[in-house]
């Protein structure tokens, strides 16, 4: 790491001394740096209930600085980053011992109509991502940026190729393996312009895309003979026909044992389609996605969140609200199958339902299963009764038949209306059915829950509001087998899984006042009053003070919080638990 | 690290040094972003015909994003009419609601001008930490004013300034 400060300092002394003595013909001649800067700090009161420890440092803080100077087609960018240390919830190594910083992130890049050249640090993703996407998600401690080159080509318009080479990003180094890849994406309407009048009529769009990975990780494994190249490839086609669009991609990789999917020899393949229709007023979109074995990444010795290649998101709704984001369901990259159906609607103003203002009703449905799978040798899989994982180094599956194990499965409607000009509501009723002994730890068993969310906002003056929240989760934590019926004992009572420090009811009500654009005070609890345990039964009640100037962010929080999207001062953003003071400064320049 | 540093300071403040004349504003960057019939967009190319354009970063997923749009939308007829600016929203929903941000936009009958920005190469260009982010670009492809975060009554202060921007006045509010 320390080899690159000279050349990133020699960059931009280059870059300083272009600035300085470049001739002032016009203002843009000279180019203009750009950046955004964070810093979130957080003080820790040891607060066994939630599971906070005492923290010897008391403050931790986490923060960053991106500068990029961009003159004509050329641009160059840095980021420095720091872990003082890193603020719990995220994984340790950011501050190492005994906190970390540096400049993890640097490159220069060209780039005119035709082509673009970047070394350094970049991100880029391939089609859906089913084989490589690298990208940073900076709340959450998730970056694995490319480092090495990139090449995109747009030889004719319509067509684009891109091929790159690099390492992962992990932390403050790199993984271990090396990335190899290339890109098509091929629009045949633009594409056939340039050789004829056109190919297609005007109303039917057609994109076809192709994607090849491979990496490279040298075998040191005693027992094992293990690949050392593994490639990955994907193909995808878009058609839109008028008010229908229909996506489908397929992915397949290469037999990769690693640690992730238990030294498993298999070959991994993924198929992800999309349909959707959409016309003023109503829009529908279904979608379906299945995997197996995709879990793909530059080292095969990584876990968690690290040194991922691909990006298999959950193909379950991303909801508004906050009691919504207690039993988050997580894509399992060994074996999933899942579909989506949403719906938004919305009654055209003036008419009876709509209103003077109009109203728009939001229907969703979606459920994952796992994939029913036969195994060569003897095999106990994940259940409640019995948690022992005995991985084996082939099995066989049927990719596209919903298994008999159901992960999620949620139903949910939404209504939105604004009542007056200065009066709004939004109401929502979700029912999930939420598999903790798959999703997060087994034995946990399954989570029934209805949720009930409520929104007023009322504003007046020119541009004061009070936006009241008022939410509503009740839990049910059965034990189930594998056909996902309801265990009971010999009593015919049910049996109740293990639970863990958040279970049963929870309460949530926030009330926020705005002075628009500058003032943002808010106060919100999250109660979770039906706690099996009377000592849980904990209210989670924080404050917070926003003040903002143009892209200038300043908050000031108070008190306990849960780990979770946050979306409070008008930004929404992930927060991990905490007990104490927090201070957050944003700012785009 | 240390032989360095004077190094890397010097050069950050020669690179900062400006000639002291009328403040400068950084024009659009170029990035790739894709419209709604998946076809390949240079943001360097968004302009409105001598017009300013209002730029907003949102995601499916950011009520305060929605609020805003939904706002802007209510009120979008009239600036057309008194300004001509024209609205794009950046979508930087991933793969995960990618295909859903056509039915989304249709279903909520907005009229914006909409673009998808699946990998944040936009966003990154653009320095935007959170969502909402908004900017305001002038005739001359330049970003005149930027706002992150939405309240309620934002978009009254918001439309003097795009009177302003779009009568070629320096923005004052």
């Amino acid at each position: 790491m320390n080899r690159l400060y000279p050349s990133i300092a020699f960059t931009l002394l280059a870059v300083g001394i272009l600035l300085f003595h470049a001739p002032e013909t016009s203002a843009q001649d000279l180019g203009g740096i750009s950046g955004n800067f964070q810093l979130d700090a957080q003080t820790y009161k040891a607060d066994s209930l939630i599971g906070a420890l005492a923290v010897p440092e008391k403050v931790r803080s986490n923060g960053f600085l991106n500068l990029t100077y961009s003159k004509g087609n050329f641009s160059a960018g840095i980021r420095y980053e720091m872990y003082m240390k890193e603020i719990l919830g995220f994984d340790p190594k950011w501050g190492g011992e005994n906190g970390q910083s540096g400049i993890t992130y640097r490159y220069a890049k060209y780039a005119n109509e035709d082509y673009e050249l970047t070394v350094g640090n970049f991100y880029e993703q391939f089609g859906n991502g089913l084989i490589f996407r690298s990208y940073e998600e900076r709340g959450l401690g998730l970056d694995n940026a490319i480092d090495g080159a990139k090449v995109k080509l747009t030889p004719v318009p319509g067509l684009q190729i891109t091929g790159l080479v690099g390492k992962q990003r992990t932390f403050f180094t790199t993984g271990p393996g090396i990335v190899r890849g290339g890109d098509i994406d091929l629009g045949l309407n633009e594409f056939s312009t340039n050789f004829m009048n056109s190919l297609l009529p005007s109303n039917l769009q057609v994109r076809i895309g192709g994607s090849l990975l491979s990496k490279y990780q040298a075998n040191d494994d005693p027992t094992y003979n293990l690949p050392e190249n593994v490639m990955a490839w994907a193909a995808r086609m878009s058609i839109i026909a008028g008010e229908f669009s229909l996506n489908g991609e397929y992915a397949h990789k290469c037999a990769d044992p690693s640690a992730a999917n238990g030294l498993n020899f298999n070959e991994g393949k993924a198929l992800f389609v999309s349909a959707s229709f959409s016309t003023r007023g109503l829009g529908i979109n279904l979608s379906l996605k299945a995997l197996d074995n995709m879990d793909f990444r530059s080292d095969r010795n990584a876990q968690l969140t690290n040194l991922t290649l691909n990006y298999l998101p959950a193909i379950t709704k991303q909801y508004l609200y906050r009691v919504n984001t207690l039993y988050p369901y997580a894509t399992q990259n060994n074996g999933e199958i899942g579909m989506q159906a949403d719906i938004f609607y919305s009654f055209e103003k003036g008419s009876f339902l709509g209103g003077q203002y109009g109203t728009t009703v939001t229907l969703n449905y979606s459920r994952v299963h796992g994939l029913d799978t036969v195994h060569n040798i003897p095999f106990t899989h994940i259940s409640d009764q019995d948690t022992t994982i005995n991985n084996d180094m082939f099995y066989s599956s049927e990719f596209l038949k919903f298994g008999k194990r159901k992960y999620f499965e949620d139903i949910g409607i939404e209504i939105s209306k604004q009542w007056t000009k200065h009066f709004k509501t939004n109401f929502g009723y979700m029912n999930q059915y939420f598999n903790k002994s798959v999703v997060q730890t087994p034995g946990y068993g399954v989570v029934k829950a209805n949720i009930f969310v409520s929104e007023f906002i009322y504003s007046f003056g020119s541009n004061q509001a009070l936006r009241l929240e008022l939410q509503h989760l009740g839990a049910k934590h059965v034990a189930v087998d594998d056909e996902g019926n309801e265990l009971t004992d010999s009593s015919g009572a049910a049996i109740v899984p293990q639970l863990d420090g958040n279970n049963g009811n929870w309460a949530y009500g926030l009330l926020e006042y705005t002075f628009a654009p500058t003032w943002f005070v808010s106060v919100f609890d999250e109660y979770n009053y039906d706690n099996s345990d009377p000592d849980h039964r904990l209210h989670y009640l924080s404050g917070n003070v926003i003040w903002v100037k143009d892209a200038l962010i300043i908050s000031l929080g108070y008190g306990r919080v849960r780990g979770g999207i946050l979306c409070v001062g008008g930004v929404c953003r992930p927060v991990p638990a905490s007990n104490g003071f927090s201070i957050s400064i944003s700012s785009t320049f | 690290m240390k032989r360095i540093l004077p190094l890397l300071i010097l050069a950050l403040a020669t690179a900062s040094f400006r000639p002291a004349d009328e403040p400068k504003k950084s024009l659009v960057p170029a990035a790739n972003v894709k419209n709604l019939k998946g076809e390949i967009v240079n943001t360097s190319a968004f302009a409105n015909d001598g017009k300013p354009v209002l730029v907003s970063f949102w995601a499916t997923w950011c009520k305060p994003c929605i609020q805003e749009l939904s706002a802007w939308n209510n009120v979008y007829e009239d600036w057309k009419k008194e300004t001509g600016v024209k609205i794009i929203a950046v979508s930087i929903d991933d793969a995960r609601n990618a295909s859903k941000v056509a039915p989304f936009i249709n279903g909520k009958r907005w009229d914006f001008e909409v673009y998808l920005d699946e990998n944040g190469e936009f966003k990154r260009a653009m320095n935007v930490n959170a969502v909402p982010h908004s900017f305001l670009i002038d005739k001359d492809g330049k970003i005149v004013w930027m706002h992150n975060s939405y309240a309620p009554g934002d978009e009254d202060k918001l439309f003097e300034v795009i009177k302003q921007v779009a009568a070629g006045q320096p923005v004052t509010h």
